[in-house]
């Protein structure tokens, strides 16, 4: 009895043996077919989310027979996208193969050893006709380390018709301090990105560079850099901030503005509406506006432009760089592929869908001509132009992180900032962060 | 014959200092060894590899996008951190933070305990709803609250008397640090009286009796009998609540990400590590976050002479 049952049980059990050695050997043999049948290799393409329809397509016509192009979304912050892939790049992660850079990230990870330097043909099909200011985001050492795909610059955007009040004449001559008192005067009110954030480093950069001045030099030593901010440019700068907190002319929420909290006060309900430093999206959002009825016609064509203001009158402006970088990472299976990859969605075809379907505009001068942005009026496309290439970008260095942040707690808030004392503090701050004396 | 033959063995105990081991105890605490020692090597190689780094990298100035300028420095990391102000800003704002919650979760968590102790009708119920908020993941607490905080689409400016319709309660250190300091009790509250509920289970009945028959009043049994009955218990769960509460990073990271003055000292290393790449500075500040902790464990378990076997009723 007892062996019987024995028996009985292990039948089943021998079955069941066999169904599973059977299943496993499915799996396996399956395993070593897709080892072994070498379709195209993928590459992973991590993308901030800023136009990501015209990037997935991109992808796609970008996609040969010998590899596939992967979008993978980072998160919106600037700082997360930058936290994920330097952990990815850290820890030399071989899947991480094209990224979306912004420009002051490229020294820091070029630094790092973590991108892949573009040279010979490759670095010249992806320099070639890029405009000054973009150009000189993607230079580290005298290499190539990126390629520009898209640039971002500011303009001062303001209401024709409270400059006419002032009497004020928009060219590439205005000034700060004239912006600011022919909006007091004139119940208007000047925008500008103050919050505690990168964007308010860009200014306080813009307008320091428009001295002649820079927050720091000789980036490429590292720690060792030269702290400049405490100079006349940096005193000049501060005196603006200064005079605009303390006017009439500064907006309720000036110390927490950021690129959107100042777009709703071009058309206030009262008040004679702004001057506001922004970037390139500013007029495809009044644009939107019109088309979705919450504003008149009018109203847009009363939306004047003009390069960003002079901080000092005998000195054109430095307007901010801005915009997307395609860098390569240094630990990626298939560099070749990449470097080609990278130089496919970077051409001036490329940058022209971005420019016509995202708002986003061209790093390649030659692109603005193209029939494809006639939607844009001419002398816009021209100062965007202009400012692109005359343009100052942020300071290129390995510890721009630590630069920034000392920079934006000295400097905020913008209702304290006194030329006395803060260009002299933030630089005595500034060295002590870099020499790793104090903590941010 | 047998109690008689016990007795001069307890008496030796004071003598020896420690209560002589029998067979019986020595091989079952030899079982106990062997059976967590997989246990042990396993958290050995998770925890003590990255630590012993992080002691490691805390004695370099080493930036993770300059690695060539990577130098030796000794202790000068420690040197910074705890000369630099922020550092004593920050670790008071811990501070703050642990002695609040705790305090109030341990007030909370009591009567929470006591409702869960002596509820008669359904029981399995009111348990698991006073215990749902611990079941919530920590982020999503903090974003709960940050929107029921936020003066644009929030209740609590309606529902609080005397608070101003736009008032915000994210832009000053006060209000931003009760906002925190109330999604931490609210996440956390439950876990104490979890705590709390083992340590009434533990108090005897008779004694509860005693007392009521010999005429105390509620107050006195649960002053003169059922606190002190309880004590190890009660030492247990604030301790455990401390030591979480002083690395409390999640719901400022939510709710304010560190803004006007709400950094704890666990999200001041995280910014200096993860947002600032400066590894040699965060690993000073991770060990100086890891010995402040041991510290405080110390400080309370001798302070308040907590006995963690006495708590499980080894005695």
């Amino acid at each position: 009895m007892t062996t019987h049952d024995g028996a009985a049980s292990r039948a089943p059990r021998n079955r069941v043996r066999g169904v599973v050695a059977l299943g496993a050997g499915a799996v396996v043999s399956s395993l070593l077919t897709a080892c072994g049948s070498s379709g195209p290799p993928t590459l992973n393409w991590y993308v901030n989310p800023d136009g990501v329809d015209t990037l997935t397509s991109l992808a796609e016509q970008c996609s040969t027979a010998d590899y596939d192009i992967d979008i993978q979304l980072l998160p919106s912050g600037a700082t997360d996208q930058r936290t994920q892939l330097a952990r990815r790049l850290a820890a030399e992660d071989s899947s991480t193969d094209l990224m979306s850079l912004d420009p002051v990230f490229v020294p820091e990870f070029a630094n790092a050893g973590w991108l892949l330097p573009f040279e010979g043909d490759a670095a010249d099909a992806v320099t070639d006709g890029i405009l000054a200011g973009p150009l000189d985001t993607v230079m580290w050492e005298d290499q190539v380390f990126a390629a520009p795909q898209w640039a971002n610059t500011q303009v001062v955007w303001f209401r024709k018709s409270l400059a006419a009040a002032a009497d004020l004449t928009m060219d590439d001559t205005v000034t700060w301090d004239q912006v600011i008192e022919a909006a007091a005067d004139n119940d208007g009110t000047v925008g500008i990105q103050a919050n505690r954030y990168e964007a308010y480093v860009v200014l306080i950069n813009a307008m320091i560079l428009g001295a002649g001045g820079d927050i720091v030099s000789d980036t490429e030593a590292g720690k060792d850099a030269q702290v400049d901010i405490d100079s006349e440019a940096g005193r000049k700068a501060a005196a603006i901030i200064q005079k605009l907190a303390d006017s009439d002319a500064a907006q309720s929420d000036l110390t927490v503005s950021n690129e959107g909290t100042s777009l709703g006060q071009m058309y206030p309900d009262s008040g004679a509406g702004e001057f506001m430093t922004n970037w390139t999206f500013v007029y495809k959002n009044y644009q939107d506006l019109v088309e979705s009825g919450d504003l008149t016609k009018e109203d847009l064509d009363d939306l004047g432009w003009a390069r960003y203001p002079r901080t000092v009158a005998d000195q054109p402006s430095a307007p901010p760089v801005g915009g997307i970088d395609i860098a390569v990472g240094a630990f990626t299976e298939n560099p070749d592929f990449a470097l080609e990859a990278a130089q496919c969605v970077t051409t001036s075809k490329a940058q022209e869908a971005l420019a016509r379907d995202e708002g986003l505009m061209p790093a390649r001068g030659e692109v603005y001509d193209s029939p494809e942005l006639s939607e844009y009026p001419e002398g816009l496309l021209d100062l965007w132009q202009t400012s692109l290439d005359e343009g100052g970008a942020r300071p290129k260095s390995a510890y721009y992180a630590l630069i920034s942040g000392a920079v934006q707690s000295v400097w905020h808030s913008p209702t304290s900032v006194s030329p006395d004392s803060t260009p002299e503090d933030s630089a005595e701050f500034l060295r002590e962060v870099l020499d790793g004396k104090a903590l941010l | 014959m047998t109690i008689q033959a016990e007795r001069p063995a307890h008496r030796e105990k004071p003598r020896s200092g420690k209560p002589v081991a029998s067979d019986r105890m020595r091989a079952e605490a030899r079982l106990g060894q062997r059976l967590v020692a997989p246990a042990i090597v396993l958290m050995l190689l998770v925890t003590a590899f990255p630590m012993l780094r992080a002691l490691y990298l805390s004695l370099f100035n080493y930036s993770l996008t300059a690695p060539d300028d990577r130098e030796f420095i000794g202790l000068g990391n420690y040197g910074v951190a705890l000369s630099d102000p922020l550092f004593w800003k920050t670790t008071g704002v811990t501070v703050l933070y642990m002695v609040v919650t705790v305090g109030f979760e341990l007030v909370i968590g009591f009567a929470f305990a006591m409702v869960m102790h002596r509820v008669i009708f359904a029981r399995g119920i009111i348990r698991t709803s006073i215990l749902i908020p611990y079941g919530i993941i920590t982020v999503v607490s903090g974003f709960a609250w940050q929107f029921a905080f936020s003066f644009q689409n929030g209740f609590v400016n309606n529902w609080l008397p005397g608070i101003s319709e736009n008032f915000n309660w994210f832009g000053e250190t006060t209000p931003a640090v009760i906002a925190i300091m109330v999604s931490e009790i609210w996440k956390t509250t439950p876990f104490m009286s979890l705590l709390l509920l083992a340590g009434l289970a533990q108090v005897s009945e008779d004694m509860i009796e005693a007392a009521k028959v010999d005429g105390a009043t509620w107050t006195q049994r649960l002053v003169k009998v059922i606190l002190p009955n309880m004590r190890a218990a009660i030492m247990v769960a604030v301790l455990f609540r401390a030591l979480d509460a002083y690395r409390i990073f999640d719901n400022i990271f939510v709710m304010t990400a560190g803004a006007v003055n709400t950094e704890s000292i666990s999200f001041l290393t995280y910014r200096q590590t993860i947002e600032q790449f400066q590894i040699g500075i965060g690993s000073a500040l991770s060990v100086l976050l890891f010995l402040s902790v041991i510290l405080i464990a110390f400080l309370i378990v001798k302070i308040f002479r907590v006995d963690l076997a006495d708590a499980r009723q080894e005695k």
